[in-house]
């Protein structure tokens, strides 16, 4: 059996889970990483995206939106602004939070007409929402 | 001397203020223990969050290409004081005790020729500084009809807060809300927010010694994590309060039930007094009536 190490998802409302894990798949903001045991200490900040949690008990999916994740020796710690397990998706948290990006898009649209940079992490983050509800299979009205 | 009725009427009136305020306790224990919960639920995220900026912190620090949140805009002319209190009274000294301290600075800053502004968060609060300080409120917060504190609420507060700072409307800005330490004991604080400060416990010391990758680069990561920093420390203080504001009035109301227990008791030997009082007159009167035949 794979080495395990200590994985912890906390959302500012709540430990949504605290376990032994044998691999992480964290949707890191330059990419997806899977994080195993011994891995180098690495921060790296989240996309929207399904963070996958391989364990001894299973596997579980949790849907994850803003924060970071903390790769050390102790552990995984992984900080999201929002986390649900996948199963409790609704299409009304999808499209509140689709909601929360198009805002976010045209308020940087108004703000920053001259500095694209702004407007396009706005639509990168739009875009990775969309391609969350794909994963999970809700669909991402526009 | 009162009549016999107008007695009457006073314990009957006190004993349903009893009642009420004996509800209220009730009430506020009840609560205070669902505050209690959420407050100590939100404490491994901000633990967490606290530690990783403090490491990031230090080692992006003192270069030229930190960001504003965290170095600051290099004065401290104009001072922003945000105000977290209760949407209702009686909860004893609590507000007054939050407010004390926030005026207390206030005059303060004043005094060394800073600009003041003030932000206010809770009907209390905002009506209590405005008596001293009305000329410098310029936001208020409603949260009257939010029933549980979520991180959204903070978030909304925070959001508010970053662009007046992005707009150059002050250099510092410095939250007051009351520590719950325990039932009766709530310490109202000010915590520096922008430019951030990070109290880090005891986990200082491995959290410098490990050398983490960044990715993105340390300086992407910081101007991301460092908004999601003032929520954090709002959301925080949210949580404190809402404790702390159950404790205060759960005490408050022990009290007040405990003396109107006390009134209860004067009021009865009051009146047992006084009906003896008539009963013996009435005796009197009746036997001098018949010793007169």
């Amino acid at each position: 059996m794979a080495d395990t190490f200590q994985f912890d998802l906390v959302s500012p409302e709540r430990r949504l889970a605290s376990t032994e894990a044998t691999s992480v798949l964290i949707p890191g903001a330059e990419g997806d990483m899977t994080a195993m045991a011994d891995h180098a200490p690495v921060i790296t900040t989240l996309r929207p995206g399904v963070l996958k949690v391989e364990g001894p008990e299973g596997t579980m999916d949790y849907v994850v939106t803003g924060g970071f994740a903390e790769i050390s020796s102790r552990g995984i710690s992984v900080l999201a602004e929002r986390a649900l397990p996948k199963g409790d998706m609704t299409q009304e948290h999808m499209d509140e939070m689709m909601e929360e990006a198009k805002n976010l898009y045209s308020k940087a649209q108004e703000n920053f007409q001259n500095e694209p940079g702004p407007v396009d992490d706005a639509a990168k983050l739009m875009a990775d929402m969309v391609a969350m509800g794909d994963e999970i299979g809700l669909s991402a009205r526009q | 001397m009162p009549s016999l009725k107008d007695l009457k009427n006073r314990i009957e009136s006190v004993k349903s203020t009893r009642k009420i305020t004996k509800a209220m306790q009730m009430v506020a224990a009840a609560k205070l223990r669902r505050a209690q919960e959420a407050a100590e639920a939100s404490r491994p995220y901000t633990e967490r969050f606290n530690a990783v900026m403090a490491g990031l912190a230090a080692s992006v620090g003192d270069s030229d290409s930190a960001p504003k949140l965290l170095s600051g805009t290099g004065s401290d002319k104009v001072q922003l004081l945000v105000v977290l209190t209760s949407e209702r009274g009686l909860c004893g000294g609590f507000n007054t005790n939050i407010v004390k301290l926030a005026k207390e600075r206030a005059r303060k800053l004043l005094a060394e020729g800073k600009e003041l502004k003030i932000l206010t968060v809770g009907k209390k609060g905002r009506d209590q500084m405005k008596r001293d300080f009305g000329d410098h409120l310029i936001g208020h917060v409603d949260l009257t009809d939010v029933k549980r504190v979520g991180y959204a609420d903070a978030q909304g507060i925070a959001k508010d807060i970053l662009s007046r700072f992005d707009a150059g409307e002050f250099d510092v800005a410095t939250l007051f809300y009351s520590k719950f330490q325990n039932v009766v004991t709530q310490i109202p604080t000010a915590h520096q927010i922008i430019p951030a400060s990070f109290e880090d416990g005891a986990e200082e010391g491995d959290a410098v010694s490990t050398v983490f990758d960044y990715e993105p680069s340390e300086e992407a990561i910081l101007a991301d994590l460092l908004p999601r920093g003032v929520a954090t420390a709002i959301f925080s203080g949210l949580l404190e309060n809402g404790a702390s504001e159950q404790g205060a009035r759960m005490s408050a109301m022990d009290n007040a039930t405990r003396n109107a227990g006390e009134m209860i008791d004067n009021l009865t030997i009051q009146f047992n007094r006084s009906r003896q009082a008539v009963i013996t007159n009435e005796l009197i009167e009746i036997i001098s009536g018949a010793e007169a035949l």
